[in-house]
């Protein structure tokens, strides 16, 4: 028995730095990294590998996106990833989130039919740039797999033919248990993604690392892109810089000053 | 235009849900407004909606075997009896999954965290923790819309006639995960922080005094939040936490004390309406933001400003 995981990794503008969009409306990504929420996937299967040598888990890295996104699967390959697959072609720029899972999709079957099978996919909660966690639950729905969204644990089901899950919704906490094949999202909260050593660094060099194009895939590029997009932007305007306010020094009534102001500005 | 609302697993509205009915109304522009939601005994829901010109309120016959899959086939069979054109909803993960699946099944475009919606369907979003405003116009016929919370204010229910409930029995095959068990977390009487009109935030400079934060926020009647830095400290839990990796709150009022305000914190509450800060480092990024800062100890400023607070409601 052995179990195929696969991780979709973002390469995405660094959240610590000023970001920006281009005039095409699209994200400058000329200063980018590995999507931070996108570790915890990755540590998540490095973790299952662990507990469980004997099952034979193999951890494959697949990103979409041009050809700086490599930077995303060598550090997933530097983390503990076995292979990575990076699909790259003109035709993508631009898509939406259905063009994006349409291409990830493919490149997971592609994953499939190189390694016999996926059993899971397993994701981060979102992307640091567009926010949306959407495409989770669109791999489900294009590859038929079970899904679960934001687990906060990661454990090994009975048999390993699956997962024990927990995950938070709005009011309570469930307990959740999935059979492969699954796409799971996993939170910020799931794990302490570890750093590269330097021996894993040397090691990712030597990993297989392929790119594929659309082609490759058998994807119509026509069905994805910006002009295949269902939603379009159309603007993007910087949000005006906060100005800063008025700023007291406390000379022992900052307390009733504060009060003031807030009930000047109807704010209680 | 008819407009379909997904309002979750509720069975009694809440304020995001106020928040989507109220803009439902509106795009729907004398169009249909049916609204689904997923938990099956529905007749007290049915009630409130009785004010947001609702004609017809779809529930399912069982609650759902399963996680996401046959709540997906829920929404497509209320899609087809509503014929909407437009799908809205609050801004949640169960809502966001079936509606990211029907997407990919209908083609349709998909917008979340919308702060408004045009009669035209054009969707207005904050983007890039609020660094910029994008619209976005969806090409296809159907469309999926999430809404931010806090970002439409919610009309007044207009004593209208409770709609008719009108049960769904769907079956769904595929594969699908199933929960196993149910711990529901104990009520706080606080709101909550992403739906709070007012939030008050710790941070690092608060030390293991959190409690004077959250005495603070009850006599606000605000949601707690905390930074990352007092989360890792243990202060506060995890999903306290205001920033890039916790939630994103757009309060009215948004006060913090001893926050310094890193970018990673800011991208989660810069697009607050007004901001108040306090800290002894006079040099805190977090006043280069803030509407009202006080330069000072919040041990002395907070106690003050609670005993100000209690003689104004004297």
């Amino acid at each position: 028995m052995s179990v195929n995981i696969v991780v979709p990794v973002k390469y995405v503008p660094d959240a610590q730095k000023q970001r920006t969009f281009r005039e095409d409306l699209t994200v400058d990504r000329s200063d980018a990294i590995l999507s931070e929420l996108d570790e915890y996937p990755l540590e998540a299967a490095l973790a299952l590998r662990e507990a469980a040598p004997e099952a034979e888990v193999t951890i494959v890295a697949v990103t979409v996106g041009p050809a700086a996104a490599s930077g995303a699967v060598k550090k997933a390959l530097q983390m503990g990833a076995d292979a990575a697959f990076h699909v790259d072609d003109a035709a993508l720029a631009g898509s939406d989130a259905l063009g994006t899972s349409a291409a990830l999709a493919a490149a997971i079957q592609h994953v499939g039919e190189e390694h016999g099978g996926v059993d899971l996919v397993l994701t981060g909660m979102a992307s640091t740039d567009g926010e949306m966690s959407v495409v989770p639950p669109m791999l489900a729905e294009r590859l038929d797999f079970a899904l679960v969204t934001r687990a906060g644990t990661v454990e090994w089901g009975e048999e390993r033919n699956g997962l024990a899950l927990t995950r938070a919704t709005a009011d309570a906490t469930q307990t959740v248990a999935v059979a492969f094949p699954a796409v799971v999202s996993v939170t910020d909260q799931a794990n302490e993604p570890r750093y590269p050593n330097f021996k894993a660094i040397m090691a990712a060099k030597k990993k297989p690392s392929a790119v594929l194009t659309l082609a490759d895939l058998g994807v119509d590029a026509s069905t994805v892109g910006r002009d295949a997009a269902a939603a379009s932007v159309q603007s993007a305007t910087p949000r005006p810089p906060r100005a800063a306010g008025v700023k007291i020094q406390d000379e022992g009534e900052a307390g009733i000053q504060l009060a003031a102001y807030l009930a000047e500005q109807r704010l209680l | 235009m008819n407009v379909l609302v997904d309002l979750g697993h509720t069975t009694a509205l809440r304020s995001p849900d106020r928040e989507v009915l109220t803009l439902a109304r509106t795009v729907a522009a004398g169009g249909t407004v049916s609204v689904l939601t997923h938990a099956p005994d529905a007749a007290g829901l049915a009630e409130e909606l009785g004010g947001f010109d609702v004609a017809v309120l779809l529930a399912p016959q069982d609650a759902a075997p399963d996680l996401s899959l046959t709540d997906t086939a829920l929404l497509d069979a209320a899609l087809a009896e509503s014929g909407a054109t437009l799908v809205l909803g609050p801004n949640a993960a169960e809502v966001t999954d079936c509606f990211a699946r029907l997407a990919v099944r209908h083609s349709a475009a998909i917008i979340t965290d919308a702060v408004g919606v045009d009669a035209d369907r054009t969707v207005t979003k904050s983007v890039l923790a609020g660094g910029y405003t994008t619209t976005v116009e969806p090409t296809t016929e159907l469309a999926f819309v999430t809404v931010a919370p806090n970002a439409v204010a919610a009309g007044e229910a207009q004593g209208g006639q409770a709609p008719d409930v009108k049960p769904l029995a769907v079956s769904a095959s595929g594969a699908a995960a199933t929960v196993t068990g149910t711990q529901v977390a104990p009520a706080s009487s606080r709101p909550k922080l992403t739906e709070a009109r007012v939030v008050v935030v710790g941070g690092r400079g608060v030390g293991e005094n959190f409690s004077l934060v959250e005495e603070l926020a009850d006599e606000l009647g605000a949601a707690v939040g905390a930074s990352r830095a007092a989360v890792d400290a243990g202060w506060a839990e995890h999903s306290a936490q205001v920033g890039q990796t916790g939630v994103t709150v757009s309060p009215q009022l948004y006060l913090c004390a001893g926050v310094s305000g890193a970018i990673q914190h800011r991208a989660g509450m810069q697009t607050s309406q007004t901001i108040v800060a306090v800290n002894k480092d006079e040099n805190a990024q977090i006043f280069d933001i803030a509407d009202y800062g006080v330069v000072g100890d919040l041990n002395k400023v907070l106690p003050q400003l609670i005993e100000a607070l209690r003689e104004r409601k004297g």
